[in-house]
């Protein structure tokens, strides 16, 4: 008789909505690699520790190539379907298209963008305050911060932001029917390649229209220019939402530690808080996933080319060779070596953007308002355990 | 210390200038890196080699 493997991703302990899934810990107690089994019946290695993980990620003998045999995905490629821009693909052409974005996400460019994030956040916290009580914070507060704030850069009008933001939750949620999700992609990218027209016709002064101006000079196709801007626009806002209103919901759950960042006016200190609840939430939950090109070989285990590897992220963050004391949240270690975002050259190129909303969001929202907490228990709280990115879909808050 | 950067392996996330930006800039183009300061003073070493530990495409190297 053949024992059964686990089946990634696995479920989270229940009263513990903050923690990685306690079997990935025993996991990681028990060795560096353990085999599981993803929900269209493949086998995948997962690689539990931080040093390894860092390692694979930035390994060239490892492809994220999503059409790749072996790549480990979990679920059949819908036939005809799209990359979703860079992210699925190799270098060389994953740098090529990476490089003709990045420039925008660098961390002077975004430095000055943060006078108006900060804009933004009181706008709103203005309007939260004035309007009702108690409200849904992801309606009210986390979702409109990155998107206000993406739609700018990219040249997007925010006023089309019910469309983006449904078709995106539907997009990353995994119990959404494969049908529905192809559909909610396809939204997106005929959404995205309307605009890209609008910008060929008559370019703005914004990321979309710097594409466009590729697809002129032809370095680009319109068609992965749209791609890009699908990539983009989601990333953008989700993940970012996300860290906001879970970020939220952990420092109302750990109020020692929310006292210490409202009672700070220290940067250093906000910037910290940042870091940490990154590395401690790390929301992007499904692990970072690679085939293997070559036979390789990882903490003394063989590895053969062709074979799904993945990396368990949150477990990385948590592993207690990198981190002291892990399972604790502290604002003031320094968490900067986290993998939340990834590692290796897939590592996420918004970063300096995401850090910097969080920043603005995480030094204001609680002193503006400092009484404010949670409208129901956290028990009732509709987390995204079926979500590719991690945190909750309404958040009910009162001041 | 002597600091070298491989603008090939650089995929522009910017930990580098956000730890150490008297040392480390980003090309305005593509954000791949620029190396301002090869030489840095003593007071910067340690955010130097941290900038070098945390960089996802391992594209700063420090020689002591």
């Amino acid at each position: 008789m053949t024992s059964v493997l686990p089946e990634f991703p696995l479920p989270r302990a229940t009263g513990c909505p903050f923690d990685p899934p306690p079997a990935l810990r025993e996991m990681q107690q028990e060795g560096p690699l353990a085999r599981v089994r993803l929900a269209d019946g493949t086998e995948a290695w997962l690689v539990t520790r931080y040093a390894d993980q860092r390692a694979v990620l930035g390994d060239p003998r490892v492809s994220s190539d999503v059409d790749h045999p072996g790549y480990p995905s979990g679920a059949p490629r819908p036939p005809g379907g799209t990359k979703m821009g860079f992210i699925l693909m190799d270098d060389p052409e994953h740098a090529r298209l990476r490089r003709m974005v990045t420039g925008s996400f660098a961390v002077k460019r975004v430095e000055a963008m943060r006078p108006a994030v900060q804009g933004i956040v009181d706008d709103l916290i203005d309007a939260m305050l004035a309007g009702p009580n108690p409200v849904d914070l992801v309606e009210a507060f986390a979702l409109p911060v990155p998107s206000l704030v993406i739609c700018d850069l990219l040249g997007v009008p925010y006023a089309d932001h019910d469309l983006f933001q449904r078709n995106s939750k539907t997009l990353i949620r995994r119990s959404a029917a494969p049908e529905e999700r192809m559909a909610a992609g396809r939204a997106l990218h005929e959404y995205l390649d309307e605009l890209m027209g609008d910008k060929l016709a008559a370019p703005g002064d914004d990321l979309l229209s710097q594409l466009a101006g590729r697809v002129h000079t032809g370095q680009l196709t319109r068609q992965d220019a749209a791609q890009i801007g699908v990539l983009l626009l989601i990333a953008g806002h989700e993940t970012t939402a996300n860290m906001i209103a879970l970020g939220t919901l952990t420092l109302l759950e750990h109020p020692d530690q929310l006292a210490v960042l409202r009672e700070s006016d220290d940067p250093k200190l906000v910037a910290s808080a940042v870091e940490e609840l990154l590395r401690y939430l790390n929301i992007t939950h499904n692990g970072r996933r690679r085939v293997a090109l070559a036979d390789l070989e990882i903490a003394g285990q063989p590895i053969r080319a062709g074979e799904g590897l993945i990396m368990a992220n949150d477990i990385g963050n948590r592993d207690p060779s990198a981190f002291d004391d892990p399972d604790r949240l502290d604002l003031t270690r320094n968490a900067r070596h986290h993998v939340a975002f990834g590692f290796g050259v897939h590592q996420c190129l918004g970063q300096p953007l995401a850090r910097m909303e969080l920043q603005v969001v995480y030094s204001t929202l609680y002193r503006r308002i400092p009484t404010l907490r949670l409208a129901t228990s956290v028990d009732q709280v509709p987390f995204k355990h079926d979500g590719a990115v991690y945190g909750v879909y309404e958040l009910p808050v009162t001041w | 210390m002597k600091v070298l950067v491989d603008e090939e392996k650089c995929c522009g996330a910017g930990s580098c200038v956000l730890l150490a930006p008297d040392v480390f800039d980003q090309r305005d183009e593509d954000g791949i890196v620029v190396l301002l300061d090869a030489t840095p003073a003593a007071e910067l070493h340690a955010a130097v080699r941290e900038a070098a530990n945390v960089c996802p495409g391992a594209a700063i190297r420090v020689e002591s």
